[in-house]
């Protein structure tokens, strides 16, 4: 047996060392980022703080939600998330569903989709389509563009496919219509696949912030993810080639730390579902037939 | 609109048509044909050493026999890839800035000077791919685990009879079985060749960094809509959408010969 040989326990040695430290890089920074949101600012100033909290104290929460603007975009996020996943899943769960049947044109209309896929206008046309179909500014801007992607519908249909045709046969039989089969045969019955779809889609909206920068031209309107990049990522940035008002820039990492923090809170705590189903679904997508 | 001096104002239908002198603007403004190269250097590299690690990380994942351990390192290393790049390069700027902690590491450790990750050109493009190494190895080793998990294990017994060392196993058995996959991946990944990921720049680069930095996206970003040169800007973006298009049929076909993959 290998497993016994000194040359493999050497290298198992080094393998469980190697992963473990590939895992652990994966999970401090985030730790990291926890610590100083609780900590002093003497102490992130100082370069104390390092996956535990120095000079605990609750002030960048606090700061934070008293920030309307914060607690707004948060708001703005929420509701784009749930609305643009309840409008992407009914579209996407509808088209999947009478694309997994063969009928006239079926390839064409396939195609079409995929080369949506493929294939994209770029930045300054997608802009104007926006702006002149009267979207810009308003919630519809974040949620219709993205609504129908053509990865996650193959996604779905390829679910709906394994569904056996013999269970839609026997409803037919029984006098069910195709809606009918569709709302209680293909929809309980690919509950994983809805599952792993829909998760995708709300992390992707909840992350997504170039689509408010470009849309919204009133910063109250940002959803969280954009008035982060504002806060975080421009303002440091600025200051960067401006060179050293690092210490001001630093009184505020532990504020910086906290909205980070707050807003990947969300993504940690469906995280678990998420991995439960995205394994299954990927698998699913990529390797078949 | 990438064929006009295109004006706002004007708009598609009264803007004077200019033929293809955008598209000659292209290869004639330094700042173009600099984010062109520095769009192929960063991708080419992403994609090298984005398929090559997951591989190798998912073979090494594979030989740990402690289900406990192996789960818990793939919940952690999955996790990067659902943060956003805005998150992300918010505990870059900090983890990496010249008195963040990954330089108060190295100057306790080596007593060298701090590294200046984000600002200096010479760095920028390293950081750039390692950083999306990081984000994306463990999403990446998930279809090579499930090849993997696949592999008739008979294959292994009839080696180990035979008498193959694990290395042998490895390299002769698993190797092998994984090969239609990573030719998929490989020849699919030829479509992003002008995708240096606009999301991970645009939140990491400044100015300092745009001579090895700026890739077709952010420039065309900053062209068109900081600088009003719109017809220019679709004409780049344009440029890129049918170069890649081209890639990525290609990529298809090639995808369909060599390892008869579909997408539907």
């Amino acid at each position: 047996m290998y497993h016994k040989t000194k040359g493999y326990k050497l290298f198992s040695w080094f393998n469980y060392a190697l992963l473990i430290l590939a895992g652990l890089s994966c999970f401090l920074p985030l730790l990291h980022l926890l610590a100083q949101s609780f900590s002093s600012k003497a102490a992130i100033t100082g370069n104390l703080v390092s996956f535990w909290p120095v000079g605990f104290n609750t002030d960048a929460y606090s700061t934070t939600f008293n920030n309307d603007n914060f607690t707004g975009s948060m708001m703005i996020s929420i509701i784009r998330t749930i609305l643009g996943t309840a409008i992407s899943m009914f579209i996407l769960t509808t088209a999947g569903y009478a694309l997994s049947k063969q009928f006239r044109g079926r390839n064409v209309l396939m195609w079409v989709f995929v080369f949506t896929m493929l294939f994209n206008g770029g930045l300054i046309p997608s802009y104007i389509l926006v702006t002149s179909l009267g979207m810009k500014g308003t919630i519809w801007a974040l949620v219709l563009p993205g609504a129908f992607g053509a990865y996650n519908l193959i996604l779905l249909m390829n679910f709906f496919k394994t569904i056996p045709k013999a269970l839609e046969e026997a409803a037919f039989i029984d006098g069910a219509s195709f809606f009918v089969i569709f709302r209680s045969v293909y929809l309980p019955l690919s509950l994983p696949g809805l599952a792993t779809v829909s998760l995708f889609i709300m992390v992707g909206h909840w992350n997504s912030w170039f689509d408010g920068l470009l849309y919204m031209s009133n910063p109250a309107d940002y959803p969280l993810a954009s008035f982060l990049q504002t806060v975080v990522v421009q303002s440091n940035a600025q200051s960067m080639a401006m060179s050293q008002s690092e210490v001001e820039a630093m009184a505020e990492q532990s504020i910086k730390a906290a909205q980070i923090f707050i807003s990947t809170l969300p993504i940690i705590l469906v995280y678990p579902f998420l991995q439960r189903y995205f394994v299954k679904g990927i698998v699913l997508g990529a390797v078949k037939e | 609109m990438a064929f006009q001096d295109y004006k706002p104002w004007l708009g598609l239908t009264g803007s004077q048509w200019i033929g293809l002198d955008n598209f000659d603007r292209i290869f004639q403004y330094e700042g173009a044909t600099q984010a062109i190269v520095n769009t192929l250097i960063i991708a080419v590299s992403k994609i090298v050493v984005g398929i090559f690690v997951p591989i190798v990380m998912a073979i090494l994942l594979s030989e740990v026999r402690n289900m406990g351990i192996k789960k818990s390192i793939q919940t952690l290393v999955y996790l990067p890839h659902f943060l956003s790049w805005v998150t992300v390069a918010g505990m870059m700027i900090d983890l990496l800035g010249l008195d963040g902690g990954i330089n108060h590491m190295i100057t306790s450790l080596f007593g060298t000077e701090p590294i200046y990750f984000l600002g200096d050109p010479s760095l920028f493009r390293t950081t750039i791919v390692v950083s999306d190494l990081w984000k994306s190895f463990g999403f990446g080793m998930i279809v090579y685990l499930a090849t993997i998990a696949g592999v008739d294990p008979s294959y292994y017994e009839a080696a180990e009879i035979d008498g193959a060392t694990r290395r042998q196993q490895i390299w002769h058995v698993t190797l092998p079985c994984m090969m239609p996959m990573i030719i998929v991946i490989a020849t699919l990944s030829l479509g992003s060749i002008l995708d240096a990921g606009f999301d991970q720049i645009f939140n990491l680069y400044n100015p300092l960094v745009y001579s090895t930095g700026d890739i077709i996206d952010t420039y065309v970003y900053r062209s068109s809509l900081l600088n009003g040169q719109y017809g220019f800007g679709t004409a780049v973006g344009l440029f890129k959408s049918v170069i890649s298009f081209i890639l990525i049929v290609i990529a298809y076909r090639l995808a369909y010969k060599l390892a008869n993959y579909r997408i539907f």
